[in-house]
């Protein structure tokens, strides 16, 4: 019985060992550049860039197949991020992709809800919180004001409204400056 | 040389271990919807079986018999599968990225492929030395990427074909499997002994 128990047990520590040496062995490590350029976007996952989200546009900025002045969310400050990261000339935001507008936050009027839950399968961050026939309504933390929710609401009840800034959503703004093409 | 010949003759033909011991079927009707993705699990089953084979002969040989342990075959083994597919996933990961992505998702399911512990207690059963169990691991390995390629690309065809609404999806699939199997029995004169 004894024997039994230890065979399997120290077999099982040996197999356990070997996995664990391996699995550092073998570790497989992304690209970190990606990373680096994801922690960069401002994660509103809104697809102005025309990717389906921050992490898919910054690999495709790692990979060279995108260019950085495609985020209007992230505005200014976010390609001159990017510029800095990656060593190259800052230029202003495409205009293709959209304009830079002030943070704003969806609210959905209640009263008009009908309840279709087409916006929160719209939402990239599953900031829309309802159900079928119930009134839908908007976590305000989660919410990153991409819009997306706006055009699919059968009966026009999503509005973007401006965050207010008052002492509590209040932070020192990101350094801006004016960008603009460099000659060539 | 010979005897190991009529081996994967015997594995791979004869006594086919999916259509004729019936071992391995999930994979069998579960991935043999795509050509593509069957020689997919074809390759990863054909590594992950000959190296299990291996390793379960050398854990029984040299573990369980000499500590007189043999009752606890079936669990040891299950053990052993499970550390190799792991480490095989692990090292495919690392070095080939291309064939990981081949076989990715395969692998963690050899583990619970019956075909691979019934080689492992098949060898024991035969008392197969250390050469004849890699043999006879890479022969039922070989037989079940045969079948399972072949099933695959009859599925495809089937896709296509008119078949009566009652016999549609699995139902059919089944009927090829159990043709396939009878058209295997013809095998069995082919190697006397």
């Amino acid at each position: 019985m004894i024997t039994a128990v230890l065979a399997l047990s120290i077999l099982g520590i040996v197999f356990g060992l070997l996995l664990g040496f391996a699995a550092i062995r073998f570790k497989v490590e992304g690209n970190p550049l990606v990373d680096q350029i994801d922690s960069l976007l401002p994660q509103t996952q809104c697809g102005q860039c025309t990717y389906p989200g921050c992490r898919p546009y910054a690999q495709a900025i790692a990979n060279g197949d995108a260019d950085i002045n495609q985020c209007p969310p992230g505005g200014e400050a976010t390609i001159q991020a990017l510029a800095d990261l990656l060593d190259r000339d800052p230029k202003p935001l495409n205009p293709e992709n959209g304009i830079i507008k002030p943070k704003t936050l969806a609210v959905i009027d209640e009263p008009t809800c009908i309840g279709c839950t087409l916006c929160i399968q719209a939402c990239p961050v599953d900031a829309i919180l309802g159900a079928a026939k119930q009134m839908h309504t908007v976590i305000a933390e989660e919410c990153t004001g991409c819009e997306l929710c706006v055009a699919p609401c059968p009966v026009d009840c999503i509005k973007m409204v401006p965050v207010e800034q008052d002492l509590s959503t209040w932070t020192w703004p990101y350094p801006v400056y004016e960008l603009t093409e460099k000659p060539a | 040389m010979t005897e190991y010949i009529l081996i994967l003759v015997s594995t791979i033909l004869v006594n086919n271990f999916v259509l004729t011991k019936f071992l391995g079927l999930c994979p069998f009707m579960g991935v043999s919807r795509k050509l593509e993705t069957a020689t997919g699990m074809a390759l990863a089953t054909t590594f992950v079986l000959t190296m299990s084979s291996i390793c379960s002969y050398l854990a029984n040989t040299y573990l369980l018999a000499p500590l007189g342990l043999e009752y606890l075959r079936t669990i040891t083994f299950i053990l052993v599968i499970a550390f190799v597919v792991q480490f095989t996933e692990m090292v495919i990961h690392k070095t080939s990225p291309l064939l990981y992505k081949v076989l990715g998702i395969f692998l963690p399911l050899i583990t619970t492929n019956c075909a691979v512990l019934g080689v492992a207690l098949l060898n024991v059963q035969q008392e197969f030395n250390f050469l004849q169990s890699a043999v006879y691991g890479f022969g039922a390995a070989v037989g079940f990427s045969m079948v399972l390629i072949l099933f695959a690309a009859m599925r495809e065809r089937i896709a296509a074909a008119d078949v009566p609404i009652a016999f549609r999806g699995p139902a059919i699939a089944l009927v090829t499997a159990g043709l396939m199997s009878l058209a295997f029995m013809g095998f069995s004169g082919l190697v006397r002994g």
